[in-house]
């Protein structure tokens, strides 16, 4: 089984400590983990941290993975180049090595995660050609055609519609279904998080307040020390779980 | 079960399609490129029939010594001068913008072309020679030096810390100001003979070239080549963004540290031969992207292709003008290549750049 957990991890840029003795459980693979946090609280520095992109105290233990299992989706979708939304996948798929040419089966990999995405009608389109929310899916599609064990994706569905949010985080489900990963998703909408998550880590200025699975852990009380919100989470006609604002929290509980 | 067959790979087969048209681009370039090499030697102030040149370079005994001094000693290297320059310059401007991330970055819009213009002029002008030991080479070794410097200096800025893209291609705007204003001030105190020679240098020639420059341009080309080759795969995939390269494991900064400094070489040297020829750098590469995408498998040969075609035929655009003269090949270049240029982005540009 895939797990995935910290021990005390820290980070800084420069002089600015963002990230101080992180620890989570172990929190193991097959299903969705959302990473909660207001802007700024270090969710990214977070990602870069455990990605190896950034230097700092702490261990970051895998299980059943190693470092070249794991693929991180920045925030960022900046995307000029001349190059087709196919050849960018390509792109990722052979950055773990090989030469110039490209087997029949990294050929298929590729067709595969088009076709799970639903991008198989923008295969031969251009990257700078793509709305912000194909751009995103494309990001997606780059990060999971290597099949890695551990994903971490940075706000994975801030630019789509609500049924591409459905479709993706149903995706990614399956994903994580299938393959055991470990998948942690950087998220903002609490109800999405509720309905796809199965555990949630919350961050908060640079520590991590909780870690566990979503019904227990997101209560109003984390959700006001989250994001300053007073918050309801009620059962709806159909008895699944959703969450209401009600307002600015109380300035006592801030 | 004939309904649905999914695992059937569509868009592969349509990629190997458009693998295939890139190969058919290439292979139409490289043809371009020997017709235009063919038809540059075979031009030149004297008036030589092309079964004459052809029976020249292939049965070189059978020709009388004029011609065959001519061709051989004359018409070749400059002919193969504008392939190399036009191959390297073109290639270390497609490699500077990306890694840089900018369309405007070149040889030319960093500021080596005008320190080498400055090196150059030292020279000419005041007599100064940056290694003594090589009095007779001073103009291209000076022209070397400085352009070396600049890139250096560029190469040395990008390594210190929060130094962005956007900094580097500032500073090397900055640097072609500082450079042209150093270049100005000489020629203002330069002699009438010296200030021709400056002037002349600076618009770019291929008229000087040697067999040994054809082999130390097409050595540096075949050194660099390879090296970049190595690393299309992370060299195209800095183009979807320094971060997301990162993601994909791309070792950003030390792949734009090596890349720099391969540009460097790729670009001095040609410029310190042949003085100024500042639109190739752009040009090259923007045609390359156009035809061929931004995959590094296609678009390195093609860049290198393209601009060695455009500057060849450039060549022979500037002795077919004017009969019996041979035009700077720096001034064709601008005259030509802008509005040529112009017309493509208008026409045929993508919303790549």
């Amino acid at each position: 089984m895939v797990s995935l957990a910290l021990e005390k991890v820290s980070a800084r840029y420069g002089h600015r400590q963002i990230l101080s003795d992180a620890s989570t459980p172990e929190i193991e693979g097959g299903a969705l983990t959302a990473l909660l946090g207001a802007n700024a609280a270090g969710k990214s520095t977070l990602f870069r941290r455990i990605a190896g992109q950034l230097p700092g105290a702490g261990a970051v233990r895998l299980s059943d993975a190693n470092e070249t299992d794991l693929r991180y989706m920045p925030q960022d979708t900046a995307m000029s180049a001349a190059l087709t939304v196919y050849e960018s996948i390509i792109l990722a798929l052979k950055q773990g090595g090989g030469g110039w040419r490209l087997s029949a089966s990294e050929l298929a990999s590729v067709d595969d995660v088009l076709h799970h995405f639903g991008l198989g009608d923008l295969a031969d389109r251009q990257l700078p050609e793509l709305s912000g929310g194909q751009r995103q899916a494309v990001g997606i599609a780059q990060t999971l055609v290597t099949r890695p064990k551990v994903v971490l994706m940075d706000e994975p569905t801030s630019a789509l519609d609500l049924y591409r949010q459905y479709e993706v985080l149903d995706a990614l489900q399956n994903y994580a279904r299938e393959t055991g990963a470990v998948m942690v998703l950087a998220l903002h909408d609490l109800n999405q998080v509720m309905r796809a998550c199965t555990t949630v880590m919350a961050l908060a200025e640079g520590r991590i307040l909780a870690t566990g699975l979503t019904l227990e852990v997101l209560t109003p009380d984390l959700i006001a020390r989250l994001y300053g919100i007073d918050s309801r989470v009620e059962r709806c006609s159909r008895g699944c779980p959703v969450m209401i604002v009600d307002g600015p929290a109380r300035p006592a509980v801030r | 079960m004939a309904a649905v067959t999914t695992d059937t790979p569509t868009h592969a087969v349509r990629y190997r399609g458009l693998v295939a048209r890139r190969i058919v681009i290439l292979t139409g370039l490289a043809l371009l490129l020997v017709l235009s090499l063919a038809v540059d030697v075979s031009l030149g102030p004297a008036r030589y029939p092309l079964w004459d040149v052809m029976r020249t370079i292939f049965a070189p005994s059978s020709s009388d010594i004029q011609m065959r001094v001519v061709i051989w000693e004359i018409r070749m290297p400059m002919a193969l001068l504008a392939i190399t320059v036009g191959a390297s310059l073109s290639l270390a401007g497609a490699q500077m913008q990306t890694i840089l991330a900018n369309p405007l970055a070149s040889p030319f819009t960093l500021g080596l072309s005008a320190a080498a213009s400055f090196g150059a002029a030292l020279a000419m002008v005041l007599g100064v020679a940056l290694f003594p030991a090589a009095v007779a080479l001073m103009v291209p070794i000076n022209a070397f030096a400085m352009a070396m410097a600049a890139s250096l200096l560029i190469f040395g800025l990008s390594t210190l810390r929060g130094v962005t893209v956007e900094t580097i291609v500032l500073l090397g705007i900055a640097l072609v100001f500082s450079f042209n204003a150093a270049l100005a001030l000489l020629q203002y105190f330069a002699s009438e003979q010296a200030l021709s020679a400056v002037v002349f240098w600076t618009m770019g020639s291929l008229t000087k070239a040697t067999w040994a420059k054809v082999a130390v341009t097409a050595g540096i080309l075949l050194i660099c080549t390879p090296l970049f080759a190595r690393r299309a795969w992370a060299l195209t995939a800095i183009r979807l963004g320094e971060t997301r390269a990162a993601a994909m494991g791309v070792p950003v900064k030390r792949l734009r540290l090596e890349a720099l400094f391969l540009v460097s070489l790729l670009a001095a040297v040609p410029v310190s031969f042949v003085g100024t020829i500042g639109f190739i750098g752009i040009v090259g590469p923007h045609v390359a992207r156009l035809l061929l995408g931004e995959d590094q498998r296609f678009f390195l040969p093609g860049a290198m292709l393209c601009g060695a075609v455009i500057l060849s035929a450039t060549s022979v655009l500037s002795k077919a003008i004017l009969p019996g003269a041979v035009l700077p090949i720096g001034i064709i270049t601008a005259l030509v290549g802008v509005p040529f240029f112009a017309a493509l982005i208008l026409t045929k540009g993508r919303k790549s750049w």
